[in-house]
């Protein structure tokens, strides 16, 4: 699966108002909750990368008896940027991977149907139980909608996946038949 | 404690077996999902456990008692008192108004009526429909005629709630907004669910799964299947 693209988050964030590297982190963990939590070495290094495409400028500097910080402005290639990556459509899956696939077609053929069997249905344990765990937070009175539309996200992609997993272990299953009959 | 109970039940409509020897335990505030294709028994396995069918063979033991060999009289006022039904299609009495469709179980079980009124409209107000109390199903949106109808199986405060397919009729989001809600106030009363379904997205507000397959249990459990895992059946 491709990763988020940290850089457009970042500008994303800072399209809000000047900030640290670390009130970056700290607005990246809250809106995007359940994400990895970015790590600060990455922020700078993606704000360094930005400051030099010309992307993002320093905006004054503070010191709180503490070491430097600077904080960080959009700039108008900046939001040009942006907007830009706004507005592109993701291209839809345009190679058919995933470690799951992958998964099944080497054990097909590195190992045995029995092997592919028997991985399959572990995953398809591992992934029911995740479901559950999301499912849980929906049921929850206090669930916020950031954490709603976080779940949500990960249960529909849980949910395909459960749905393909099911899928192949009923293919693989005729396969074995037609092979050993 | 398990207080609901199929051991070995075995259904047939004329030729056709529904359920070859089914036994289940639904524990006291459990929420249990019953999934598996299409044709696999759920249905009828639900209709069994809630006394509607009776079986051709096993039992049905309610807190110890059977209660497949009850009159149909002495099964159906089980049914009044301590079990409430969901079905696909709310089925919710068109002529009445979302209120009275709810006090409907509370009358009948003679409860007076200013008091089944005030029950009922709190129970829509827990369900999020308050605002559809004086409209009737036709006037209502899917959704809302399936709160009104979870609002109606909830309202006798059940010890089981019997659903099938509660939300198959629905978008995500609306049957997302009747089942947070059922699961957050069966868990708060302690009532017991019966859920079945064919969705793996929907099996997971239970507790646990009970998966058939040819009218028996394939398998049990959280995420399955000790009895696949020995190789191709
Ligand atoms: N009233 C009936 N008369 C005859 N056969 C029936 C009747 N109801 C169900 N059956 C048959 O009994 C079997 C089990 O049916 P059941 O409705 O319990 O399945 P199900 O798992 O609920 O299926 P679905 O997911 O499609 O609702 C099926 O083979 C079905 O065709
Ligand atoms: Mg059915």
């Amino acid at each position: 699966m491709a990763g988020v693209s940290t850089p457009h988050v970042l500008l994303g964030l800072l399209a809000t108002g000047t900030k640290h590297g670390y009130e970056l982190k700290r607005a990246h963990d809250a809106r995007l909750p359940r994400a990895r939590p970015l790590a600060f070495g990455q922020v700078y290094a993606t704000l360094g990368r930005l400051q030099r495409d010309g992307l993002v400028a320093a905006a004054g500097q503070e010191r709180e008896g503490g070491p430097e910080r600077t904080a960080y402005a959009l700039t108008g290639d900046g939001r040009a940027a942006l907007d830009r990556w706004l507005s592109e459509v993701e291209p839809p899956m345009p190679y058919v991977a995933g470690t799951l696939f992958a998964k099944v077609v080497v054990a097909l053929l590195a190992a045995d149907v029995d092997r592919a069997r028997a991985w399959l249905i572990a995953q398809r344990r591992a992934h029911t139980e995740r479901l559950r765990e999301l499912t849980a937070v929906k049921t929850s009175p206090t669930a916020a909608l950031d954490e709603l539309v976080a779940v949500d996200f990960a249960i529909a992609h849980l949910d395909a996946d459960l749905r393909w997993l099911h899928t192949t272990l009923d293919r693989v299953a005729d396969w074995h038949r037609e092979v050993h009959s | 404690m398990t207080e609901l109970q199929a051991r070995a039940v075995v259904k047939a409509y004329g030729p056709t077996p529904a359920l070859r020897g089914v036994t289940l335990d639904v524990a006291e505030g459990e929420i249990i999902a019953v999934t598996g294709p299409s044709g696999c028994g759920k249905s009828t396995l639900l209709h069994c456990l809630a006394g509607i069918l009776r079986p051709d063979a096993g039992e049905i033991t309610w807190r110890g008692q059977r209660i497949d060999t009850w009159s149909e009289a002495a099964r159906s006022r089980l049914r009044r008192t301590e079990f409430g039904v969901l079905f696909q299609f709310g089925q919710l009495v068109a002529e009445l108004t979302a209120a009275e469709n709810v006090a409907l179980p509370l009358l009948l079980a003679g409860t007076g009526r200013r008091e089944a009124r005030t029950a009922a409209l709190t129970w829509l107000e827990r369900l999020g429909v308050a605002e559809v109390a004086d409209a009737r199903p036709g006037e209502m949106s899917g959704g809302q005629q399936q709160r009104c109808a979870t609002a109606r199986a909830l309202v006798t405060e059940p010890r089981v709630i019997f659903a099938d397919e509660p939300t198959g009729a629905l978008d995500t989001l609306a049957g997302e907004q009747v089942l947070t809600r059922l699961v957050r106030l069966a868990r708060e009363q302690g009532t017991a669910v019966v859920l079945v379904t064919h969705e793996p997205r929907i099996a997971a507000y239970a507790d646990r799964e009970v998966v058939l397959r040819d009218g028996a249990v394939d398998h049990t459990g959280l995420g399955l299947d000790a009895s696949l895992a020995g190789g191709p059946r």
